[in-house]
């Protein structure tokens, strides 16, 4: 038991005096994951879309394969990613390796599956709804993607929100190809699986106390944006 | 009153502000990439050593701590410049290959066996590893092992081939591989109240030690001694060999060699410089 | 509440002439679904003024018969065929307004400016027709409302306003007062008979005959998927062609 309290005790100490390792760290872990999201949003909303409006030979096979993809392991992910990216892989020459870009590359990777299943749900069922108004007023199933989405953005927050949870939870894939590497590549999740190897459980749970509390609060923000906007626009 | 056009253009400005204020990592352009051993960056070695390196000349160390088995692999990709790991076959071998250029002592620590206070194998007072590993074996007590291909691993297995026992077998249920480092391992014999192997820099470290404590040492086989390589820039192209040289003549010249001997934990000197002079 | 029968204003964005569309030739149209035929063989012409109904009991392919006039559906046999190098796609000269409105999440405003973008009307030209349009339909004070916190019958003149805007050459209805009260019912007609003032083409279906009576001059009379008769409104109710719009006037006919 005083491992727990002695966890709550180091979060708060942390968060109270803004120790500068965790500001460096929460900041990586931020910078890579809203990074990440950002790459997602921008190919998976548009994907998810897509696959929602247009019908074609092996449409059904890639939307069972869309789903499945949202369970990908990060540390399969990481792996191969690391594969790509090693000096002795076809990706070599771009010496991203150990970078947080390798980072926002495997976390990427892993969030888009999520963002564009979630994304062509919505649109499906809104285009069932819309597609008769839509085409009468002249637009096409692709002309009316960019307004289908804008309708949809409530629930598109709560997509990238999930795909979010997804990016700043994970370990497996930023520590294979981002390193750990102190003061570069070591984010929240790779410190608190530093501090448990080091036996430092105290520490860790401090630190993941952190972590869950900076998730906790960035819900919260987006929850109450949601709610009073969703009421607005019913 | 909310306005909701307000509040989301201030929360997107933070996240521009907050994406840009980072230093990206990228930026750094001296720097060397060192693949080094999880035992020894958790020994809080390099967290000493290398500063000073840094403040000398310039050039940041980035340490990619894995195991053993993972670190060679990584310079033999050549997505290191330089290997600094503990297992003399394996860096040989390594050399052989013709991944590494040449490989040089930098310094020894030893292993150390640990166990539960009350030592039901009776392993305390044994003066060499291999009559320790027969007691353990014999009264079949739990052994946590790293099972992972490290260096702290291969010597392990060496000494238990040197007590004539193989414990990996499918029946002795008392002998786990955790496939994990030595942190993780150290956890699971404090939570098994196992016996394990293990660095000595990294048990004085350790924070759970729970109900372990050090039942035997000393013995001369369990000596730990550690190597440094530059990656051969003949394989890859791209390896910064002069900075990487830089590091290792740094290392084992007085000054790294000076300073290894003053790291201690807990008052108690971790590691011995023992560079050959001249190499 | 009676609405004030809004006067006809001119053009505030006058556009190039456009092709006329009209008049619209239907020939042998069929349509299958499911299996089934659920329009055989229909031809008619449809010409510019008359305001046109489109009856028949329940299942009798009133709402398909628009839908392929619109080009939201495509004919399994037969040609629709509209005058002017448009073709037959909905787009810049038809709208449709249908039984439930359906609009976006967004201002009523902005839904009217949804449909002039798509109608490719310049964005500096776009604010005095969304005035115009929501002061003729009583919406101005909601303007910057969420569209969907209007009630069913501001919504449905909404819709109707949407329409408006783009100058449509023919508007199809479909039963759009189905789900509204008397009072609102009345506005919506309203704003159909100005509309078709100013030279819409109103092809409309309902099951309301008073209202039929009210405001067809031409009735399309379906049975079955079959078009039994085009006569002009008077003559239709008064004496019907065919024993089935006979039956059904009289609310006698089995579908």
């Amino acid at each position: 038991m005083t491992d727990i309290t002695q966890a709550f005790v180091t979060a708060l100490q942390l968060l109270v005096t803004l120790d500068d390792n965790l500001v460096e760290i929460v900041s990586l872990s931020m910078q890579v994951s809203l990074s990440a999201v950002a790459v997602s949003v921008l190919i998976g909303l548009p994907l998810g879309a897509a696959l929602a409006l247009f019908k074609f030979p092996g449409r059904d096979a890639i939307v069972v394969f869309l789903n499945a993809l949202m369970g990908l392991p990060p540390v399969v992910v990481g792996l191969v990613v690391y594969l790509f990216l090693s000096r002795s892989g076809p990706l070599g020459v771009l010496g991203l390796l150990f970078t947080p870009t390798a980072m926002i590359i495997a976390q990427a990777i892993l969030v888009t599956p999520i963002v564009a299943a979630l994304t062509r749900q919505v649109v499906a069922d809104l285009w069932v709804e819309y597609s008769e108004q839509l085409r009468s007023l002249g637009a096409s199933p692709a002309g009316a993607i960019p307004a289908l989405l804008y309708d949809a953005r409530f629930t598109l927050v709560t997509a990238v929100l999930a795909g979010f949870g997804r990016a700043s939870a994970e370990v497996g894939a930023v520590m294979i190809v981002g390193g750990n590497i102190d003061h570069v590549t070591r984010t929240m999740t790779t410190a608190i699986a530093l501090e448990v190897s080091k036996g430092d459980l105290a520490l860790a749970l401090g630190l993941g106390i952190v972590l869950i509390s900076l998730s906790l609060a960035i819900n919260a923000a987006t929850y109450t944006v949601k709610v009073r906007a969703e009421a607005a626009w019913a | 009153m909310f306005k909701l056009k307000t509040f989301t253009a201030a929360t997107l400005m933070a996240l521009v502000l907050a994406l840009g204020v980072t230093p990206g990592a990228n930026a750094a352009d001296k720097y060397i990439t060192v693949a080094s051993t999880t035992s020894t960056a958790n020994s809080g070695l390099f967290d000493f050593l290398l500063p000073k390196f840094t403040a000398k000349t310039g050039i940041e160390v980035r340490v990619v701590a894995v195991g053993t088995g993972k670190a060679i692999k990584l310079a033999m990709n050549g997505d290191a410049d330089v290997l600094f790991v503990h297992h003399k076959p394996s860096e040989l071998k390594f050399v052989k290959e013709g991944f590494g250029v040449k490989r040089t002592d930098v310094m020894y620590n030893d292993f150390v066996m640990v166990g539960p206070k009350s030592d039901p194998a009776g392993v305390k007072g044994t003066k060499t590893a291999a009559d320790g590993l027969k007691k353990i074996a014999a009264a079949k007590s739990p052994f946590a092992s790293r099972g992972d291909n490290s260096g702290t691993n291969k010597k392990e297995l060496e000494l238990w081939k040197g007590a004539g026992i193989d414990p990996t077998g499918a029946g002795n249920k008392w002998y786990s591989a955790t496939g994990s480092g030595m942190g993780a391992t150290l956890n699971v014999a404090s939570g098994m109240n196992a016996y394990s192997l293990t660095d000595r820099a990294t048990w004085l470290k350790f924070k759970n030690k729970g109900d372990l404590e050090i039942v035997l040492e000393g013995d001369p086989v369990l000596f730990n001694q550690y190597g440094i390589i530059l990656v051969n820039p003949e394989k890859h192209k791209h390896v910064k060999k002069d900075l990487g040289q830089a590091f290792i003549d740094w290392t084992i010249g007085k000054e790294g060699q000076a300073l290894i001997n003053e790291y201690k934990i807990l008052g108690n000197q971790a590691f011995f410089a023992n560079a050959q002079p001249g190499s | 509440m009676s609405i004030a029968m809004p006067a006809p204003v001119a053009d505030l964005a006058p556009r190039t002439k456009r092709a006329d569309i009209l008049p619209l030739s239907v020939e042998n149209v069929c349509f299958d679904a499911g299996g089934q035929r659920l329009i055989r063989d229909i031809s008619f012409t449809l010409e510019a003024g008359p305001r046109t109904f489109i009856l028949g009991p329940n299942g009798a392919g009133k709402s398909l018969l628009q839908r392929l006039c619109h080009g939201l559906l495509t004919p399994s046999a037969g040609r629709v065929r509209w005058q002017g190098p448009g073709g037959h796609a909905p787009g810049r000269e038809q709208a449709m307004v249908f039984q439930r409105p359906v609009l976006l999440r967004r201002t009523v405003a902005q839904n009217i400016d949804y449909a002039l973008k798509l109608h490719g009307v310049a964005r500096a030209d776009r604010a005095p027709i969304i005035d115009d349009v929501l002061s003729r339909t009583g919406l101005a004070r909601f303007a910057k409302s969420p569209a969907r916190h209007l009630s069913g019958g501001e919504q449905q003149k909404l819709a109707l306003a949407r329409a408006w805007a783009t100058k449509p050459q023919v508007l199809f209805l479909d039963e759009p007062t189905a789900s509204l009260d008397p009072a609102a019912m009345h506005a919506i007609e309203s704003i159909i008979d100005t509309m078709h003032n100013e030279g819409t083409q109103i092809v409309m279906t309902t099951h309301d005959l008073n209202q039929a009576r009210r405001i067809a001059d031409v009735v399309l009379f379906l049975y079955k998927g079959r078009l039994l008769e085009k006569t002009p409104a008077d003559a239709f109710f008064n004496s019907p062609e065919s024993g089935e719009a006979a039956a059904f006037l009289k609310g006698e006919l089995r579908w």
